[in-house]
C-alpha cells in the first residue's frame, strides 16, 4: 500500500471574503520509501499541497478531493487521530528553521517535548535525541541540548529540524524546502544528511523545491506543478531524457548551462500565472509555444504516458520535438 | 554558514558583557528596600506605630522621633515603615489578579479566536467605560470599607488593561511559523500555549505589571485616602495622607507630606522600572 495518496486535491483560501483556488488538481502518490520531488516556481502551490498533507492549512480553507495516509483519509481524521497522525506517522522539516523554532527555548526543550508529549520517559527520549543529533552531524550534541537557537548557525539550526523531524520516527515526512534559507555548502550538507537518513529508516519523503537540479538528484520521482495543476511526475532519471510536458522542457532549458554558457539566460516568456486566474483551457497554454486551439479551449487531464504522468493533449506528438534550448522564439 | 560553524567556539553568554544599568539597578534597589522594610518592619520600626502619646503631638524630627510624630503623637517613622505592608499589599494583590486573569484571557482568546474572543474583547471594552475609582465605590458601597472590596474591585478593572496588551502580543505569536511547527509536531492547545506563546508574552508581561503597579498604588492610595479603604488608624499611605491634612494648616504638614512622599517614591521606582524593561525588551530576541 502506498503511505500517502492525493486524489484530485484542490484547496480554495479565503481572500478578502470569497474563496480563491489556490490548488486545482493534484494526483500523486508516494510508496514507502521513495522519494517524491514536488518542484514548480513560486505560487505553484507547492507549499499548499505539502501543507494540506499534514491540515496546516489556514482557517478557512476549503479543501477538496481526498488525501490518504496508509489508506486513512487525512481530512476525515478526528482531533485525536489527527494528533496521533502528527505525533506519530509524519514529521515536517520547513524552509526558515529560525522561524520554525521558539526562540525562547533550548534546542533540548524543542527536541524532547515531542517524544515527552508521546509519553516518553525522559532519559530515553534524552538517549534518542542526542543519538539522532548525532546522525544528522551535530558536534557536541550534550551540550547543544542547552544551547538557543540564536547560539547555533543556520546549516546547524536546520539540522537540529531535521533531528527533530526524525526523532519522532515517522513513516512519512515533508520536506518544505528544507534548503532554500541555507547557502549553498550547507545545502548540500543538509540534502545529503537527509537523503541519508531516508534510505537508512526507508522513510517516504515528499521534498518540495523550486530548485529541479537538486530535486532529480536526490528524488526517485520529480511531480511538476504549474498553477496549481500536477502537469508532469516522471521518474527523476527519466526528467532529462525524456521531455514531455512543454512547462518541463521549458524550465529545463532556463537554466544556465555551466559548460557551454549562453550570453543570454532562455526564459519562458510571459509570466507565471496564478492558480485563481486559469481559464478554461490547459493552464499553460498562454505561455506554451505549442499551443493549438484545443489547449486554450479544454483541459488536459492527467494520464500515464511511458514510465510517468503527463497532463498535455499533445505530449505523444511532441515527444521528440520538445529540446533542451529554449522555446522558439521564446526569449526577448 | 558552513565555515563559520566549523570552529565550535562556546559563544560567552551575552549578559555577562552587558554594562550594568543604572534606572534598572538604582529602581529594583529601592522595590527591594520597601519590600524588605514590609518583611522587618518590627525590627526596623523605633517604636510602635499605634502608641499615641498626647503629650507630644505634632513634632518636629528629633532623636526621639527622627521624623517627628503625627497629631496622636504617635512615630511618624514606625507609621511609614509600617504602612509599607499595606500600601505594597494592595497594589501587589490587585496586580497579581489581574494579571493572572488578563494573561488566561488574553492567550485563549488569542488562540481560539471566534465568539470567544469577541466576548472577551467587547467585555472589555465594556469594562473600560468604567474609571477604576468608580468601580471602587461601587464596591465599597455594596460591600463596606477596607482591603478586600477595592481590591478586588480594582483587580477587575485592571484585568482589562493587562488582557489587551497581552492578547494583542501573544496573537502576534500565535501566527508565527513556530507555533504552527509546534501544532503539525501534534504537542497539544495546552503545551503550545503554556510553555511556547505564554513563555514568548512573559517579558512584556513583567513590563506591563510594573508599569500597572504603579497606578494600582494610587488608586488604592486614592481609595484609602477617601475613606473608603483600610480605615484609620491603620497605618497605611493614603490613610496617613488623609488624616494629616488637619494638621497642614496648624503648620504641621509633616504627616501628609512624608506619607505623600513615599508614595511618589513607589510609583516613580516602578514606573522607571517598568519603562525601561519595556524599552529593553524591544532588543531582545525575537523571531
Amino acid at each position: 500500500m502506498n503511505v500517502l495518496e492525493i486524489n484530485h486535491l484542490a484547496v480554495e483560501l479565503p481572500v478578502e471574503g470569497a474563496l480563491r483556488r489556490v490548488l486545482h488538481d493534484v494526483t500523486l502518490s508516494i510508496g514507502p520509501g521513495e522519494a517524491v520531488g514536488l518542484v514548480g516556481e513560486s505560487g505553484a502551490g507547492k507549499s499548499m499541497a505539502s501543507r494540506a498533507v499534514i491540515r496546516l492549512l489556514p482557517a478557512g480553507a476549503a479543501v477538496h478531493g481526498d488525501i490518504r495516509y496508509s489508506g486513512d483519509s487525512v481530512l476525515a481524521m478526528d482531533r485525536a487521530a489527527l494528533r496521533h497522525f502528527r505525533t506519530h506517522d509524519v514529521a515536517m522539516v520547513f524552509q526558515d528553521p529560525r522561524a520554525h523554532i521558539n526562540p525562547v527555548r533550548t534546542i533540548g526543550d524543542f527536541l524532547l517535548e515531542a517524544l515527552l508529549e508521546r509519553g516518553e520517559r525522559r532519559d530515553d527520549a534524552r538517549a534518542a535525541v542526542i543519538a539522532v543529533l548525532a546522525a544528522v552531524g551535530v558536534s557536541e550534541p550534550e551540550r547543544r541540548l542547552r544551547q538557543f537557537p540564536h547560539e547555533l548557525s543556520g546549516g546547524l539550526l536546520q539540522r537540529v529540524m531535521i533531528a527533530a523531524a526524525l526523532a519522532v520516527s515517522p513513516t512519512l515526512l515533508l520536506a518544505d524546502e528544507p534548503t532554500t534559507a541555507l547557502d549553498v555548502t550547507t545545502q548540500s550538507d543538509v540534502m545529503v544528511i537527509l537523503d541519508a537518513r531516508r534510505r537508512e529508516r526507508g522513510l517516504a519523503m515528499l521534498f518540495v523545491t523550486h530548485d529541479l537540479e537538486l530535486a532529480a538528484a536526490v528524488c526517485d520521482r520529480i511531480a511538476v506543478l504549474y498553477a496549481g495543476f500536477l502537469v508532469e511526475d516522471a521518474p527523476a532519471g527519466d526528467l532529462h531524457r525524456n521531455l514531455r510536458h512543454p512547462y518541463t522542457a521549458g524550465l529545463l532549458a532556463s537554466r544556465p548551462d555551466p559548460v557551454a554558457p549562453r550570453p543570454r539566460l532562455a526564459a519562458i516568456p510571459g509570466r507565471p500565472l496564478s492558480a485563481f486566474e486559469v481559464g478554461a483551457g490547459c493552464a499553460f497554454a498562454p505561455r506554451c509555444a505549442f499551443a493549438v486551439e484545443r489547449c486554450h479551449l479544454e483541459r488536459p487531464e492527467l494520464r500515464v504516458l511511458d514510465a510517468g504522468r503527463v497532463a498535455c493533449h499533445r505530449a505523444e506528438e511532441l515527444a521528440g520535438q520538445l529540446a533542451l534550448s529554449p522555446t522558439p522564439g521564446g526569449s526577448e | 554558514m558552513a565555515t563559520l560553524e566549523a570552529p565550535l567556539v562556546a559563544t560567552p553568554a551575552p549578559r555577562s558583557r552587558r554594562r550594568p544599568d543604572w534606572v534598572v539597578l538604582s529602581t529594583g534597589t529601592v522595590i527591594a528596600l520597601l519590600v524588605l522594610m514590609a518583611v522587618f518592619a518590627p525590627l526596623l520600626a523605633p517604636d510602635n506605630p499605634d502608641y499615641a502619646n498626647i503629650l507630644a503631638t505634632n513634632q518636629g524630627p528629633s532623636a526621639a522621633h527622627l521624623l517627628g510624630t503625627d497629631s496622636f503623637g504617635r512615630d511618624l517613622l514606625s507609621r511609614l515603615i509600617y504602612g509599607v505592608r499595606l500600601s505594597l499589599l494592595g497594589p501587589a494583590l490587585i496586580i497579581l489578579i489581574a494579571t493572572l486573569v488578563g494573561t488566561v484571557l488574553a492567550i485563549l482568546s488569542a488562540w481560539y479566536g471566534g465568539w470567544f474572543d469577541r466576548v472577551v474583547s467587547r467585555a472589555a471594552d465594556i469594562l473600560f467605560a468604567f474609571p477604576g475609582l468608580i468601580f471602587a465605590m461601587l464596591a465599597v458601597a455594596m460591600f463596606g470599607p477596607g482591603l478586600v472590596a477595592p481590591v478586588v474591585a480594582l483587580s477587575i478593572s485592571y484585568t482589562p488593561y493587562l488582557m489587551r496588551v497581552i492578547r494583542a502580543e501573544a496573537l502576534r505569536q500565535r501566527n508565527l511559523p513556530y507555533v504552527a511547527a509546534c501544532y503539525v509536531g501534534g504537542l497539544s492547545v495546552r503545551t503550545i500555549c503554556t510553555r511556547h506563546i505564554l513563555r514568548n508574552v512573559m517579558p512584556l508581561l513583567v513590563v506591563q505589571a510594573a508599569l500597572s503597579f504603579g497606578y494600582a498604588l494610587v488608586d488604592l492610595a486614592a481609595v484609602s485616602y477617601l475613606g473608603l479603604g483600610v480605615q484609620p488608624p491603620t497605618p497605611e499611605w493614603g490613610v496617613m495622607v488623609s488624616t494629616g491634612q488637619s494638621a497642614i494648616l496648624a503648620g504641621h504638614p509633616q504627616e501628609s507630606l512624608l506619607a505623600g512622599l513615599m508614595i511618589v517614591i513607589t510609583v516613580v521606582a516602578f514606573n522607571l522600572l517598568g519603562d525601561r524593561l519595556a524599552s529593553r525588551q524591544k532588543g531582545t530576541v525575537r523571531p
